[in-house]
């Protein structure tokens, strides 16, 4: 069994671990400013939510190149955003997201990814 | 009469008991354990097709352990391209980390060093979003709690998905049959909408979403989320807070707050 990208593998985990760790383990990290704590406490939902409409709304094509992206994910990830917001369950609206798309592409309204 | 959609009773950041915290942090990993499953099958799927070996993408996943990367480098080891730009790349991707684990230290202030430096492997995006939560729901640090988001809901899965997608190979279905490339969108942005607790919340939210689709269509969806997550709050902290929000900061309760803010009427996480 083959063992050369295992070297390729050692690489990239060294370049990923310190953007982990190096917040956590720098000394003195904890005794911040109230401005700078209240830039982190808004860290969550900013990059949360930069997460899901990145992978909502762009796509990359073959080719490789980057277009706007527009289809029945939007609104499988808008019916899981609601009912969380609604009902505070994001199990049932993962579920619901799911399943919509599932469906829509099983009908064949939605296009596969 | 008493409606069966009501809104059921959200609890303010810091209210809820670790027990009651941890019982929804398993339920909210159970659909984030399908989408890592999912994307690992795929993972281990398109590293069977490049010519990995079962034991070249298991060690890119236990090493690495960090989805959009992985799916990079195996494109670009079939492309035939140099390990250094797939280094490269592999940083500038995960540069994100930063802002999550920025955000988790002072939480973590006092864990013990040897464990933060462990808790930093596993720190993913899913990680952090289960995590944060759970930490907000009970004003402070939970390890526990941690390692249960981290390892139950992505590590395991996506583990055990690259194996079998590398090496039971094409007799599989393709997952986004089922719908599963959705959940990983769906699931940050449920998680997302646990988080706002006001309106400076939400007005990083949305700023984050939308310079992060700027970004990303103008250069690279990735650099777009670390646009859209280091700008966006800077646009949420110029908003100006509401009355629940400046009786949260007169208490100071990032990370442990004084008392629950009873008065917050958007606390609450999913």
């Amino acid at each position: 069994m083959s063992i050369v990208l295992v070297p390729l593998a050692v690489l990239m985990g060294l370049v990923t671990y310190p953007f982990r760790a190096l917040p956590l383990l720098a000394p003195g990290f904890e005794r911040l400013p109230e401005q700078a704590k209240l830039y982190l406490r808004l860290v969550g939902p900013s990059v949360l939510a930069a997460l899901a409409a990145v992978n909502t709304m762009v796509g990359k094509s073959d080719a490789g190149v980057v277009g706007f992206r527009i289809g029945w994910e939007w609104l499988a990830v808008g019916l899981c955003i609601a009912v969380v917001g609604l009902r505070r369950s994001l199990l049932i609206g993962l579920v619901l997201a799911a399943g919509s798309i599932a469906i829509l592409r099983t009908l064949g309204v939605a296009t596969m990814p | 009469m008493v409606s069966t959609m009501a809104v059921p009773a959200q609890p303010a950041p810091g209210s809820m008991s670790v027990a009651d915290s941890r019982r929804r942090l398993l339920l909210d990993s159970l659909g984030i354990m399908v989408s890592a499953g999912g994307f690992g099958l795929v993972y281990g799927l398109s590293a069977r097709a490049a010519g990995f070996s079962p034991l070249e993408a298991g060690a890119m996943s236990v090493i690495v352990f960090a989805g959009a990367s992985q799916f990079v480098a195996v494109g670009y080891v079939l492309g035939g391209i140099s390990w250094l730009a797939i280094v490269l790349l592999t940083a500038f991707l995960n540069a994100r980390h930063m802002l999550y684990a920025a955000a988790l230290a002072p939480y973590l202030a006092d864990t013990p060093r040897p464990m933060r430096a462990a808790m930093a492997h596993v720190l993913t995006d899913e990680a952090f979003a289960l995590a944060i939560a759970h930490f907000r729901r009970i004003g402070r640090a939970d390890v526990r709690g941690y390692w249960l988001g981290a390892i139950i809901s992505t590590f395991i899965p996506w583990n055990v998905a690259t194996l079998v997608g590398v090496t039971i190979g094409g007799s599989i279905p393709d997952p986004a049959r089922f719908g599963l490339d959705v959940i990983f969108p769906a699931a940050m942005g449920g998680l997302a909408v646990g988080l706002i607790t006001g309106r400076r919340e939400l007005v990083a939210a949305i700023a984050g979403a939308v310079i992060a689709v700027a970004v990303g269509l103008a250069w690279d969806p990735a650099a777009g989320i670390i646009a859209g997550g280091v700008i966006g709050p800077f646009v949420g902290m110029a908003v100006r807070p509401r009355g629940a929000e400046q009786h949260e900061r007169a208490l100071g309760q990032f990370p442990q707050r004084a008392e629950p803010a009873e008065s917050d009427p958007e606390a609450g996480l999913p």
